[in-house]
């Protein structure tokens, strides 16, 4: 129908990932806005050692909390720029036009987002789990914890910043929406830790962890898809 | 000749803006090869009537059909067969205009090569601008780079709103010519301008809100 003749016909599959390299590239010249996520985690979690004092047992206690709190905060940090740089330029209208299924486009968006900001989360874990002597095992469980755990943080969080695109003040508003619903998850991520630091088994919260995560998989797109064609009303 | 068949029908539709009614009871069709132009004075609802054709907006009453099927039905294989250009040009500052042409031809559901992406590129008119950052452009070349996008998909259905905002004379008549080459094809185009757009050989359908 057109002069030049057009593209071939892109697979589902192909849409998927055109859509994470995208964002990944985004992100990648949009360098300050990863590292602040960044930083601001490292930085919460490195003033605990400092305020509590060096009282080893007492760190290695909290170690599991803080650095869970620390990383739910910091992923709220990075929720408003999931949507609303593609709200503002019309990006999301011509997404919502694309001929794919909705939900898979918002997975895309959403697994771009969790390695921008969640991964790097995951990996700076244990050195600072290191400022709060806790042993390998520990650091390990920590690790498989965060990786399971993180990715349920921004799909969750992903549906407070569809339902909230456009608002003023939305960024509070999606925490206040989306940390309660975390909660979970904090719990048995930072159980995980302390039950392998008194010798219990910690298959149970890790595979509470990942139910959580498959729940969240199927679920969260699609709730996501929904709230963004509201929002684009 | 024979009749046209209307491919796109609107029948019976209503909108509204929070409390306040845009328009009511419009019903027209649209058939392979017609232009038609949206008029009316600022706040008559003519972004209002392309975001409902586009169904981002639901409309108060009324249904549009694409191909006979409600488009709230059909959203996929609707929007396979249509553009929508905005205000907003949906175009990414960080990006070349390569990168965005890629990026808007993928959401539309097409895998570009280079070849063809520059092609497009170079008919807008950008030769030499294609790796540069979109942030050093100006506005009117932004413009073009969105409308590259007309290009490179085969969609029938164009739904352009303002599409010559910040386009010099040139672009202007490049635009017509585009339109001429995809109503020549069969296509279809709605538009709203405040510019006159006059495509050679081709009647113009009006509608007016007010």
């Amino acid at each position: 129908m057109t002069m030049l003749g057009a593209g071939n016909k892109l697979s589902p599959l192909g849409l998927l990932s055109l859509v994470i390299r995208r964002d990944l590239v985004l992100a990648m010249r949009r360098r300050a806005d990863v590292l602040t996520t960044l930083v601001f985690f490292v930085m919460v979690v490195s003033l605990f050692p400092l305020g509590v004092g060096p009282e080893l047992d007492m760190l290695r206690k909290m170690a599991p909390g803080v650095v869970w709190v620390a990383a739910l905060l910091a992923s709220m940090l990075s929720l408003g720029r999931l949507f609303s740089a593609d709200y503002l330029d019309g990006t999301l209208e011509q997404i919502l036009l694309a001929p794919q299924s909705l939900s898979l486009l918002v997975l895309g968006k959403i697994l771009a987002h969790w390695m921008v900001s969640g991964l790097p989360l995951v990996l700076i874990a244990p050195v600072l789990g290191l400022q709060f002597d806790m042993s390998a095992q520990a650091l390990w469980v920590l690790i498989a914890a965060l990786l399971l755990g993180t990715p349920i943080l921004s799909m969750i969080g992903a549906v407070g910043a569809a339902l909230t695109l456009g608002l003023r003040g939305g960024g509070v508003l999606v925490s206040l929406l989306v940390l309660p619903l975390c909660i979970p998850v904090l719990i048995f991520g930072a159980g995980a830790v302390e039950a392998v630091s008194t010798g219990m088994s910690v298959v149970s919260h890790l595979s509470l962890l990942g139910a959580m995560l498959l729940l969240a998989l199927v679920f969260t797109p699609w709730v996501t898809a929904q709230a963004l064609r509201i929002s684009m009303e | 000749m024979e009749t046209p068949i209307a491919m796109l029908e609107i029948s019976d539709l209503a909108c509204a803006r929070g409390d306040h009614r845009l328009f009511s009871g419009m019903s027209f069709s649209l058939s392979a090869g017609e232009l038609l132009q949206v008029e009316g004075v600022n706040g008559s609802g003519k972004t209002s009537l392309l975001r409902t054709l586009c169904g981002f907006m639901i409309p108060e009453a009324g249904v549009v059909r694409w191909r006979g099927e409600d488009i709230r039905e059909r959203r996929e294989e609707y929007h396979a067969e249509m553009i929508y250009l905005g205000h907003l040009n949906a175009i990414k500052d960080e990006l070349n205009a390569l990168e965005n042409l890629h990026i808007n031809a993928g959401l539309a559901g097409y895998a570009l090569d280079d070849k063809q992406a520059i092609a497009a590129l170079r008919r807008m008119g950008l030769r030499g601008r294609e790796t540069l950052p979109v942030k050093v452009l100006s506005q009117g070349q932004r413009r073009r780079v969105a409308l590259a996008r007309l290009l490179v998909g085969n969609a029938p259905l164009w739904i352009l709103d303002e599409p010559l905002t910040a386009l010099d004379v040139s672009a202007v008549g490049l635009m017509q010519e585009l339109i001429g080459e995809h109503l020549a094809n069969n296509g279809m185009v709605i538009y709203t301008t405040h510019q006159p757009l006059e495509v050679a050989g081709v009647v113009t359908r009006r509608l007016s809100l007010s």
